[in-house]
């Protein structure tokens, strides 16, 4: 599982012969579709363990999670602070850098959004309410990510470190602003004052689906483009695939770098806004969906392509919306979820390292 | 007569058994023969000098008798009897040690921790017994080594001698050098083959693995030539004994490279007279701080006429990077000034020293010079992103970018599949046209090469030189640092000589020059 080959596949497809190429996508069908049955296979094996039928189980997760319109509905909705932070990690992944401090970076933007909408509504139009709430999340997003940012472009302090703290840092900070700052007086449960729901984000026609669906659709896909097709995207990823080639080019590597940070977490912070502006229109104390380090690994999976991206982040909705039916149902814990994709994550980067290793001995 | 002559006279009459002997072995990856029926005998007291170009099945070679790969036809001897060799421990076991091209030591340990690694880890370490064994080997070689010295802070050509001296604490009787000399200056050569006649001396068997002929003629024994994976020769003692220099070296060259190619190694140098004209490059008092351990640039100053090649000499590590980083704007200079044509660059970066036509090459091709995962035509751009017409209000535009590669991958003849294989897939040889279709590209006036046919065949080496030759022969002001002084000499019209960071003096290139040459270096050394 590697960067370059996010870098290079692309390419080297479209620049093969048609045989090599229908070759090429079986083996990729091949090496992304069996891992994952397997998966399944193994998963069901521990819910019969666990005394649940598995097929009850699965069934149960497609029908709330995908079939049934109130949950696809769900589904989607669920997708949009998923896409915003899948956009925000192709960004720092390809750039090389491990923002893995997206959890703190949301949740501090939760905050702020959470904070300054019901303040402003009031004086303010509600479309630049939510727009202002949209900078200022990014901006929050952004400015906890200068700490590690300056470090690692500055004095090389390894961000995987950094970051990570900053997340428990900006966790605990958002848990205070909430108990002691922005405090909702008018209730008994800690949490901010709640922005009514007709003035949170518009919902997609008909449904119950929040606009913010789009937001993340067109951040992913954004993202993607410049990474790929831009001159901006190319020099980031000259720094995150070879940072001395970045310096022999002449390339500014320091300012891309916190570039590439501020960038990572006003993502994050979008995804943090989306969420409040668009589904739950308050920030409850000790509140933390983890959403960041559930992305990692469908990131991962999609091999830093953002329209992969998006295919994965689907189907992590469809298991985890369904997911939560089925443990409401069934008595299995909701986190199994989290348990099913760990178990596709090891099989496919297992399946990886069997290929590689294949093809090493082939080439050698 | 030279030492290995003498040797061999000796011993010509007396040809001893093989220690080891590779019979009629074959190694097969998919799509390529590396070895087709290889024979080689390794006999003790003999240096056995393996030559090849890159591709022709050293390594492979190499790598059967070091125990890393198993011939898939074919039988090894050792001492006669078949045996297989089933890895690198087994090699060691068996009295076969390798000294790769790149030092395989652990650079934070010290010597000693480096020897004794790989000892059984239940024993305690027994640092007095090492200290005795490795002066009772170092004391019998005339080798040098430090055991308390930390591994990183010695030089290339120091811990080369404490890998051999490691190969011989193992009781190796065979000792593989796989391009050992790539690394070293003319005086770690000399040293290393004094050591070598040294080693086969006591009975030892070396196989020498390198590039150059004359390394080959004057430290060897018997010369086997290797070429798309067959032995398409073999001189033994007797022959190479009654050969001089240049009908070796003929005959070498004509095994290696079938008929027609003929020139030897390095061609003559021809002096050339420029027009008088104004310096293009001219570097004054130029200063930069080295860092720990390593030496930087102190007070350099020389010009550089348009068509003009100055060379660099000097032992590896003495600021010569420094200093063409510095020029191409890289690393700060502390003092000092950088004028093209007149004009000072000091305040340029690297973008705009390279748009002023200042270009260099760095030796550091793959990790430094190139992305290895991303494609030749972007590698082609790399100095050059965001540029019009490839890219247009920040938009790649893959057309042009597709003809700028095609075209220059078909001037610089360099040979990929396409302009989209990642360019870490090719050779070294293409890998440096593709820097030079790059560097050179667009109004470049002032060329900085380092090390420019490093690690290269002979004839994409012979090819580099040319093209050097040809761009001077335009009027672009060339600045060539090399550790090759047959490489100075052959292009220079003016050669200095780097010694602790500063110029130790610049010669013309005439008849005496690499005397001259060689006296300041070694007049910077003591």
């Amino acid at each position: 599982m590697s960067v370059e080959t996010a870098d290079t596949a692309p390419r080297g497809a479209d620049g093969g012969r048609r045989g090599e190429r229908s070759a090429a996508l079986t083996r990729i069908l091949l090496l992304s579709v069996a891992p994952i049955l397997a998966a399944l296979v193994i998963a069901g094996g521990i819910l019969l363990a666990l005394g649940v039928d598995p097929l009850a189980y699965y069934g149960f997760v497609l029908e709330r999670g995908l079939f049934n319109g109130l949950g696809l509905q769900q589904t989607l909705t669920r997708m949009a602070p998923l896409l915003l932070l899948a956009a925000s990690l192709i960004v720092a992944f390809r750039a090389g850098i491990w923002n893995l401090g997206i959890d703190g970076q949301f949740l501090l933007a939760a905050v702020a959004a959470g904070a300054l909408a019901p303040a402003l509504i009031g004086s303010l139009p509600g479309w630049l309410t939510l727009v202002l709430c949209f900078v200022a999340a990014a901006a929050v997003g952004a400015l906890w990510s200068v700490v590690p940012a300056l470090l690692r472009a500055y004095q090389g302090v390894n961000e995987i470190i950094t970051t990570l703290m900053m997340t428990f840092l900006g966790v605990s900070f958002a848990n205070v602003l909430v108990k002691l700052l922005f405090l909702d007086p008018g209730t008994t449960v800690p949490q901010t004052r709640t922005l009514p729901v007709a003035d949170r984000l518009p919902r997609l026609l008909d449904t119950t689906v929040s606009s913010g669906l789009l937001i993340g659709l067109v951040a992913v896909i954004a993202v993607h483009l410049m990474m790929t097709k831009t001159a901006f995207g190319l020099k980031l990823r000259v720094v995150g695939a070879n940072p001395r080639a970045a310096v022999h080019a002449g390339l500014p590597v320091a300012k891309l770098t916190v570039a590439v940070f501020a960038i990572s977490a006003a993502l994050a912070g979008l995804a943090g806004a989306v969420e409040i502006l668009g589904v739950h229109g308050n920030v409850r104390a000790d509140w933390n969906p983890a959403y960041g380090l559930a992305v990692v690994p469908l990131v991962f999976l999609a091999r830093l392509n953002g329209f992969a991206a998006i295919a994965y982040v689907f189907a992590f909705s469809v298991l985890s919306i369904g997911g939560e039916s089925a443990a409401r149902r069934l008595g299995v814990p909701h986190f199994f979820t989290l348990v099913l994709m760990a178990i596709i994550l090891i099989l496919l980067a297992v399946v990886e390292y069997v290929d590689h290793k294949r093809r090493a001995a082939g080439k050698a | 007569m030279t030492p290995a002559a003498t040797a061999r006279a000796a011993r010509a009459a007396a040809p001893a058994v093989p220690l080891v002997e590779l019979v009629e072995v074959t190694k097969r990856f998919p799509g390529v023969v590396a070895n087709d029926r290889v024979d080689l005998a390794l006999r003790p007291g003999e240096v056995h000098v393996l030559l090849g170009e890159n591709g022709a099945g050293k390594s492979t070679l190499i790598g059967i008798l070091s125990g890393l790969q198993e011939p898939d036809e074919g039988e090894i001897r050792v001492d006669g009897r078949p045996q297989r060799i089933t890895s690198p421990r087994h090699a060691l076991a068996l009295g076969i040690g390798t000294v790769f091209q790149h030092v395989m030591l652990v650079p934070t340990l010290t010597v000693a921790e480096n020897l004794i690694l790989g000892a059984p880890w239940w024993r305690r370490p027994d640092k007095a017994g090492l200290a005795a064994k490795v002066a009772a080997i170092t004391d019998s070689f005339g080798l040098a080594v430090d055991l308390e010295a930390v591994t990183g802070e010695l030089s290339l050509g120091e811990q080369q001698q404490v890998e051999i001296v490691r190969a011989l604490l193992r009781d190796s009787r065979v000792l593989i050098l796989d391009e050992a000399t790539s690394m070293l200056t003319p005086k770690g050569i000399d040293e290393l083959g004094a050591l070598m006649r040294r080693l086969v001396a006591r009975g030892l068997a070396v196989i020498f693995i390198t590039h150059k002929l004359g390394e080959a003629f004057r430290f060897g024994d018997r010369i086997s030539v290797l070429r798309l994976g067959r032995k398409v020769g073999e001189i033994p003692p007797e022959r190479l004994n009654a050969l001089d220099e240049a009908a070796a070296t003929e005959e070498i060259v004509r095994l290696m490279f079938g008929a027609g190619a003929g020139d030897p190694d390095a061609e003559p140098h021809v002096a050339r007279t420029l027009a008088p004209a104004a310096p293009l490059l001219s570097v004054r008092n130029l200063t930069v701080s080295g860092g720990a351990g390593i030496v930087g640039v102190e007070d350099v100053s020389f010009d550089i006429a348009p068509g003009e090649i100055l060379g660099i000499a000097g032992i590896d590590g003495n600021g010569q990077k420094q200093l063409a980083e510095a020029i191409a704007g890289q690393r700060v200079a502390s003092a000092g000034s950088v004028l093209v044509d007149g004009k000072p660059v000091d305040h340029f970066d690297v973008g705009a020293r390279t748009r002023a036509g200042l270009r260099y090459l760095t030796d550091d091709r793959l990790s430094e010079g190139t992305v290895g995962t991303f494609p030749i035509s972007l590698n082609l751009l790399l100095k050059r992103i965001g540029a019009a017409p490839y890219w247009s209000g920040g938009l790649e535009r893959p057309g042009e970018i597709a003809t700028h590669a095609e075209e220059l991958v078909k001037r610089y003849d360099v040979r990929t599949p396409s302009i989209e294989t990642p360019i870490g897939k090719l050779s070294g040889g293409n890998i440096q046209k593709v820097l030079l279709a790059r560097e050179l590209a667009d109004g470049a006036r002032v060329v900085v090469f380092n090390k420019p046919t490093y690690g290269l065949d002979v004839q994409n080496i012979r090819a580099s030189r040319r093209r050097i030759r040809d761009i001077a022969g335009q009027g672009i002001a060339v600045l060539l640092i090399s550790t090759e002084l047959d490489e100075l000499i052959e292009l220079s019209d003016r050669i200095a000589v780097m010694a602790r960071g500063r110029l130790a003096g610049i010669v013309g290139n005439d008849e005496g020059a690499r005397l001259r040459v060689g006296e300041l270096m070694i007049g910077a050394v003591s």
